[in-house]
């Protein structure tokens, strides 16, 4: 939704606001529009919401990275995990420091902490772009897998990480002057749809500005790219990071609302999960990413909530219990790629708008699709 | 130019619009979402207790049983008229002991469930991830199911109380035994990579000393393999093991040794350390034979004769349809039991203030072997245990019982509480 169909820079003339501009201005709206939406919705989904809008960070990064350069990660959970681990670390650093109090003291130990989140997935998504830039499609793809397989293990073996415990962060509660306005959910609410806004805006500005275009123009054709001027090492590298960057952010999101980061919550089938929400909501598409986050988040419960009013014998619900959902989305991923290969993004936007137009972004997505077959094999 | 330009200022009139109107939105909205007053989880007939347990994951084998006999144990009371007219209902939530998903059960419990409280809580992972959430809504958090001195802290946790004697209690009684009956041996200790192992550990420590322990080994329940651990322990020499296992790992580990042809004296902790659920775990046809002379600490009446396990036998045979009766079928209903018995001392129209000042008034009895030693300055449950040893395929107190006084382990005489009314408190 948020900048599903960026305007093209040559084809319109200069107004009062730039591209960059409107961008901000729309994600300005739906930022509020979104803590206005918190509100109406009770504590628990609101504490849904949060975790959304954290998925939804590494989501956008993934269907950008996916989308528009082609390089599939099955990894990103991890980057989420280091994005958590940053945080929880710089965090207790903060704490340690002098910075356990409530109202300004906590806020800047949340800025603290989002500073860590970005610096550890930054440099984890640095170092896997790198080698990413030199892997095409499966290896790439079979690198980032096992990172994921890779993280228990890793944080088993290094005590900073806290083993299978994983790390614990200070609860942030709701600062005085709104305690009586808001519940605590609402609040983590709050700081993660900030959050989410201040980790997607800057994908949405890239995606539509010259840093788009290149990444098109590599995942098109790299040796075409190359005659142009355009590094293809240096464009996919960025991406990665820029993306990792983005699901770090959603990992110290996570963190903040559980107050806690341990390997459980990031494992393969979690990893998994977000290719599938990036192709379903519709690789490339900022809305649809929106869209996959939430079905990722809510369709567990959905399907818990069924099986439970149904009246499934215990036993059967015991062994249903976390594989039913996984069933789901499998068949959710067939019936969508059959029924739109776009995605839902692109369901939806073909509803909307009939007649194709001239838009730069309409054509190279549309091959995206086409040759990058892995994120289906799931 | 004209066109663009006025149709970027409308885009910037309709920005400002709406942002007016979302502020107007939510200032009206605002009044919807503070928090309601009346106590949760209590209507004029019903109390309404929530739980999270490993149903599922790597926990699961050792105690998926657990809230299956304390639900059994709530039919049994309300069979009986309930406590002050209210039956309990008692919501189970499978967590899979991941501390995630157990992050999202709980609030699924108290926000859309609206318990009255939290019961039995299982694991240290898991549980200790929503100890914050549960404090700062004021959530009573009874008898948490793991023997973490993380509960005990009335001062950040005013609502959480502790049910298993603590790891260091259950790490200082089993050292004390084993040394008190095998003087001179070498002594080691296998533990979790986690607050289980290395505050069973710091227990064994207070009596042997920091270099008491020949050989230290940890494991992570997410590796089922601990095949390195057990040849490092033997290669040490160990004459004896002390164990901070889980059941599923106090298996791996004795099917692990044995293998390996290596028998020492295995001592585990209470969390680990129940025959049926070993046999079941070892297989009917060798267990008897590793398990024999196995010693393990409890604090429950577990005894085979005793009063409180034939009510608890009868109870598990009418609503738990006759499901293994093992020691976490005895926890499960001495925790019921405990509940029970602090819902009925909170008074005949409950709050949370007036469940948690019962247990803090050290009133309650429960059911162990010795006093219970809640206090509104201690907030665990049993400062001391028995020490069971399994002969002839049964698993029995053999009278040796410690305590743990601030830094010294001493015997003590074990005090069990007689049954009365049927197993069903009045207060």
């Amino acid at each position: 939704m948020t900048t599903t169909r960026p305007a093209g820079p040559a084809l319109r003339p200069a107004g009062r606001l730039t591209r960059t501009q409107r961008i901000l201005v729309r994600a300005a709206l739906l930022t509020l529009l979104a803590i206005a939406a918190t509100f109406l919705l009770d504590p628990y989904r609101n504490y849904q919401l949060a975790v959304v809008a954290a998925t939804f960070c590494a989501t956008s990064g993934l269907t950008l990275l996916v989308g528009l350069t082609g390089q599939l990660s099955l990894g990103h959970a991890v980057l989420m995990a280091a994005g958590g681990y940053g945080y929880a670390l710089a965090v207790n650093a903060a704490a340690g420091a002098g910075l356990d109090g409530d109202g300004v003291a906590a806020l800047v130990r949340v800025v603290v902490g989002l500073v860590g989140a970005l610096v550890a997935s930054g440099a984890v998504g640095g170092l896997l772009g790198l080698a990413g830039a030199r892997l095409r499609g499966p290896y790439l793809a079979g690198l980032t897998l096992a990172m994921v397989v890779a993280l228990p293990a890793l944080a088993t073996q290094v005590p900073a990480l806290g083993g299978d415990q994983g790390l614990a962060v200070p609860f942030e509660a709701v600062p005085e002057a709104l305690s009586r306005l808001v519940v605590v959910e609402q609040w983590h609410a709050w700081l993660a749809i900030v959050v989410a806004a201040l980790a997607v805006t800057p994908l949405a500005v890239l995606r539509s500005g010259r840093a788009g275009l290149r990444m098109r123009a590599v995942h098109g054709d790299e040796t075409a790219a190359r005659l142009a001027g355009v590094s293809p090492a240096r464009v996919k590298v960025g991406a990665f990071v820029a993306s990792s960057l983005s699901a770090g952010l959603g990992g110290a999101v996570l963190c903040l609302v559980t107050q806690s980061v341990g390997p459980g919550r990031y494992d393969l089938a979690f990893s998994l999960l977000l290719v599938v929400a990036a192709v379903v909501g519709g690789l490339g598409s900022l809305g649809g990413a929106a869209a996959g986050a939430a079905l990722v988040v809510l369709l567990p419960w959905l399907v818990d909530t069924v099986t439970g009013a149904v009246g499934v014998p215990a036993d059967l619900e015991q062994r249903l219990s976390g594989n039913l959902a996984v069933l789901v989305f499998g068949a959710l991923l067939i019936v969508v790629t059959l029924a739109w290969p776009g995605g839902l993004a692109r369901a939806t936007a073909r509803r909307r708008a009939p007649v194709p137009g001239p838009d730069p972004s309409s054509r190279p997505p549309t091959r995206a699709r086409t040759d990058a077959p892995a994120p289906t094999e799931r | 130019m004209r066109n663009p330009r006025t149709a970027t200022t409308g885009v910037d009139a309709r920005a400002t619009g709406a942002v007016a109107a979302t502020a107007v939105a939510c200032l009206a909205l605002a009044g919807c979402s503070t928090p309601a007053a009346a106590t949760p989880g209590i209507s004029d007939d019903v109390v309404t207790v929530g739980t999270h347990q490993p149903l599922t994951g790597p926990a699961a084998a050792g105690y998926s049983s657990i809230s299956a006999a304390t639900k059994a144990y709530f039919d049994h009371v309300n069979a009986s008229g309930g406590i002050h007219d209210r039956t309990i209902e008692y919501v189970v939530k499978d967590d899979g002991y991941n501390p995630a998903t157990t992050q999202t059960v709980v609030r699924e419990l108290v926000q859309s469930d609206g318990v009255f409280a939290m019961l039995n809580g299982l694991g240290t992972p898991t549980h200790s991830s929503v100890l914050d959430y549960l404090d700062q809504h004021d959530v009573p958090d009874l008898f948490v199911a793991s023997g973490s001195t993380l509960w005990d802290d009335p001062e950040g946790h005013p609502g959480t109380f502790g049910f298993n004697a603590d790891y260091v209690v259950e790490g200082a009684a089993l050292a004390q035994y084993a040394t008190d009956e095998h003087p001179d041996q070498k002594v080691c200790v296998l533990g979790q990579d986690d607050d289980f192992g290395e505050e069973f550990l710091a227990g064994v420590e207070r009596v042997t000393g920091a270099d008491g322990v020949t050989a230290h080994e940890s494991y992570s329940t997410s590796n089922q393999d601990v095949t390195a651990q057990i040849g490092a322990l033997q290669a040490a020499g160990c004459e004896t093991v002390l164990l901070a296992t889980v059941n599923g790992f106090t298996a791996l580990a004795v099917g692990t040794a044995a293998k390996m042809g290596w028998s020492p004296r295995w001592m585990a902790s209470s969390s680990g350390g129940d025959y049926p659920t070993l046999v079941e775990l070892l297989g009917e046809d060798v267990a008897p034979t590793l398990l024999e002379g196995f010693v393990s600490a409890n604090y429950l009446p577990f005894g085979p004769d005793g009063e409180w396990v034939e009510l608890f036998r009868q109870i598990n045979d009418e609503y738990n349809d006759g499901a293994p009766f093992d020691g976490n079928t005895v926890y499960g209903m001495s925790v019921g039991y405990l509940f029970a018995e602090a819902l009925a001392q909170a008074g005949e129209n409950p709050t949370r203030e007036s469940l948690v000042q019962a247990i803090e008034s050290g009133e309650l009895v429960g059911n162990g072997i010795l006093p219970l030693s809640f206090g509104a300055d201690d907030h665990s449950a049993f400062d001391g245990v028995g020490i069971t040893v399994v002969a002839d395929g049964v698993q029995d107190y053999v009278g040796a019982t410690y305590a743990l006084d601030g830094e010294s382990v001493t015997a003590v005489e074990p005090q069990p509480v007689a049954l009365e009314n049927d197993g069903v408190p009045t207060s």
